[in-house]
């Protein structure tokens, strides 16, 4: 080696050191600016619901116990809004996760390439509609169409706008699993057809539980997705919180509900920007943060736990 | 994967026949019951093919194969890579049935029956003849419920116990696995986990195994425990095995069929004279390494 080629390769131009610290800059600043956003907006939602439990009208206790929930009356119970979340998400997770699931299958192992490249799209296309238009569908066909089954809906009703937000986490769950299933190993297939399996016994009994771990975490993240939607609910199951009532379980399908997110939407858009009823959005969206933060934190957990299964 | 054909004929299995009967498959009405399977070899044809042609869309695999496969004796396929051989193993099966592109022409007779017949149930006929993949497969559960899982799918009414016990026995793993049977197949070294494939596929008691260079991925090791209970295995079953290794078709094998580029079945005779003194010029070639 020459002593100019040695010269080559060991002389650093200025420049060009100058440029390289330039892009890290660039890229660390992008990377800490939405991890700095993140902070503050659950700092700042965990200080406002501090201020909220330490107003002398506010009882901590009674805001995690309290069964009922209405501002005029400076009655902060979260469990009516839990509870509505959660009949929201129990519904939608009914519908989304079975026919979710069957769809991944069927785009997974039985689809046809051309098949599969107009149905993926068109899942796609769903996931992409705005969740308003689903609300409004609720509300205008899904209701009416329920009712000729003779369900006794309300105007505004659980069942319908539960039912809407788990048409719209179909997508969610079908495409991640779909992915999952996907990338197990051919070799596993081969085996199992080798053995004497039929396509459906190939799929449920191989590939599926080699997917598991995907497959979970799709409905974890599709839960989370129902936990949060807002404007379904909001649109479609009516503005007033009731405690879910265990003496007559059907009936909360039929009435009007408000879970957490719909009334924060509606505490926010009222004129009054200060006091208890205000600050009380931050505690709900305090409990609303961490319920999905423990089902991402799952999700991970699980994930990673059964990552590398078939390997 | 759109396996029109299988899905089909899926359904006739789970519905049908199979279901009633899962042990005595109907797939070959005519097929001769062997009784015992310690018979000796009889050198009976067991696999036949005529005139058969595998494609690929247009590019054509294998070319007029003619082949009598004898029973309970071990049939290696040798040739240069891409001639074919795996083509041919998974004809066999029809396991080529999961490949769009592939299509057939000809006969194969599996006893006397056509397996490419209209009747014919793929699934039925993957019950008859097992395979063993070149890379080590096992599913990603319990050493014992990789080794069910044939009895599992084909509802076989058996003290799967026993038959797992034998098997492992059978595939020489036993002694190694034992006090672990609910440990991860997955846990296994490789040349265990190929033994642990060859032991699910002998736990259904298939008539033919079909093995695509099983013990390529393995060390010489593992590879001469394969090959051992390779010799072991003919006793009972009709083994086909491809190989890009001379010496362990020599090792092995009772009957020798070389395919050349081209995907034709150039010569096909007992392997001792396969090796010592073939027919053709251009297998002499091949097998001393002049060509290939
Ligand atoms: N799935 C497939 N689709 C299209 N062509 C294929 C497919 N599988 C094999 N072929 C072609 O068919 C021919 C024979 O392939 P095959 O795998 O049977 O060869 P082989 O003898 O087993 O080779 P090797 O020793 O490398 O395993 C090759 O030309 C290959 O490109
Ligand atoms: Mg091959």
């Amino acid at each position: 080696m020459s002593t100019e080629t040695a010269d080559e390769i060991t002389s650093r131009p200025s420049e060009r050191a100058t440029v390289e610290r330039m892009y890290r800059y660039v890229f660390f600043a992008c990377a800490s600016v939405s991890i700095a956003v993140t902070l503050g907006i659950v700092g700042l939602l965990g200080w406002n619901a501090v201020e909220f439990f330490t107003l002398p009208e506010v009882n901590p206790v009674g805001f995690f116990t309290g069964t009922e929930f209405l501002l005029s009356r400076d009655q902060f119970g979260v469990l009516p809004l839990l509870t509505g979340t959660l009949l929201v998400t129990i519904i939608s997770a009914m519908i989304a996760l079975p026919i979710g699931t069957a769809a991944a299958v069927y785009l997974s192992e039985y689809a046809s390439d051309r098949a599969r490249s107009v149905l993926k799209p068109a899942l796609e296309i769903l996931a992409g509609i705005p969740t308003v238009v689903y609300g409004i569908f609720a509300l205008v066909y899904v209701t009416p169409f329920l009712r000729t089954f003779g369900f006794p809906l309300n105007t505004f009703n659980v069942l319908s706008a539960s039912v809407m937000v788990g048409i719209m986490i179909i997508p969610m769950v079908s495409s991640l699993s779909e992915d999952a299933m996907s990338a197990v190993p051919d070799s596993l297939r081969q085996a199992a057809y080798g053995m004497g399996a039929t396509k459906f016994e190939v799929s449920t009994g191989v590939v599926i539980p080699a997917a598991i771990s995907g497959i979970f975490s799709s409905y974890i993240l599709a839960l989370s997705r129902a936990i949060g939607e807002t404007m379904i609910v909001a649109v479609a199951m009516g503005s007033r919180s009731r405690m879910f009532d265990f003496a007559n379980p059907l009936q909360n399908l039929w009435e009007g509900n408000q879970p957490m997110t719909a009334a924060m939407v509606q505490i926010n858009s009222a004129d009054n920007v200060s006091g208890p009823g205000f600050l009380s959005m931050f505690a709900i969206g305090m409990t609303l943060f961490v319920v999905t933060f423990l089902m991402n934190l799952a999700s991970n957990r699980i994930a990673a736990r059964y990552r590398e299964e078939y390997e | 994967m759109s396996q029109e054909r299988l899905t089909n004929q899926d359904e006739t299995v789970s519905s049908g026949e199979n279901s009633a009967d899962p042990t005595s498959e109907p797939l070959v009405d005519s097929a001769i019951e062997v009784p015992g399977k310690n018979a000796t070899s009889t050198g009976r044809t067991i696999l036949r093919a005529q005139s058969f042609d595998v494609y690929y869309d247009d590019v054509q695999a294998l070319q007029d194969v003619n082949i009598e496969i004898p029973e309970k004796q071990v049939t290696a396929m040798i040739g240069p890579s891409g001639c074919g051989k795996s083509t041919f193993l998974r004809s066999i099966n029809r396991m080529n049935d999961l490949i769009d592109a592939a299509r057939i022409e000809g006969e194969l007779y599996f006893d006397s029956k056509d397996v490419y017949d209209e009747d014919v149930d793929p699934v039925a006929l993957r019950r008859k003849i097992g395979m063993v993949f070149q890379h080590p497969n096992p599913f990603p559960k319990s050493i014992f419920d990789n080794v069910a899982y044939g009895l599992r799918v084909q509802d076989m009414d058996v003290d799967e116990q026993q038959v797992v016990e034998e098997s492992l026995k059978k595939a020489a793993l036993w002694d190694e696995v034992k006090d672990q049977l609910d440990k991860s197949a997955l846990d296994l070294s490789g040349g265990q986990q190929q033994r642990l494939c060859i032991a699910r596929a002998i736990a259904v008691d298939p008539e033919v195994i079909l093995m695509d260079e099983p013990a390529s991925a393995l060390d010489p090791i593992a590879t001469s425990k394969i090959e051992d209970l390779i010799d072991d295995l003919a006793e009972d079953y009709t083994v086909v095995i491809v190989t890009h290794n001379m010496q362990q078709a020599a090792r092995i094998s009772d009957k020798t069929a070389v395919f050349l580029t081209g995907g034709e079945l150039v010569e096909f005779d007992d392997t001792e004279k396969i090796f010592e003194n073939p027919e053709h010029q251009r297998v002499e070639d091949y097998i001393t390494g002049k060509f290939g």
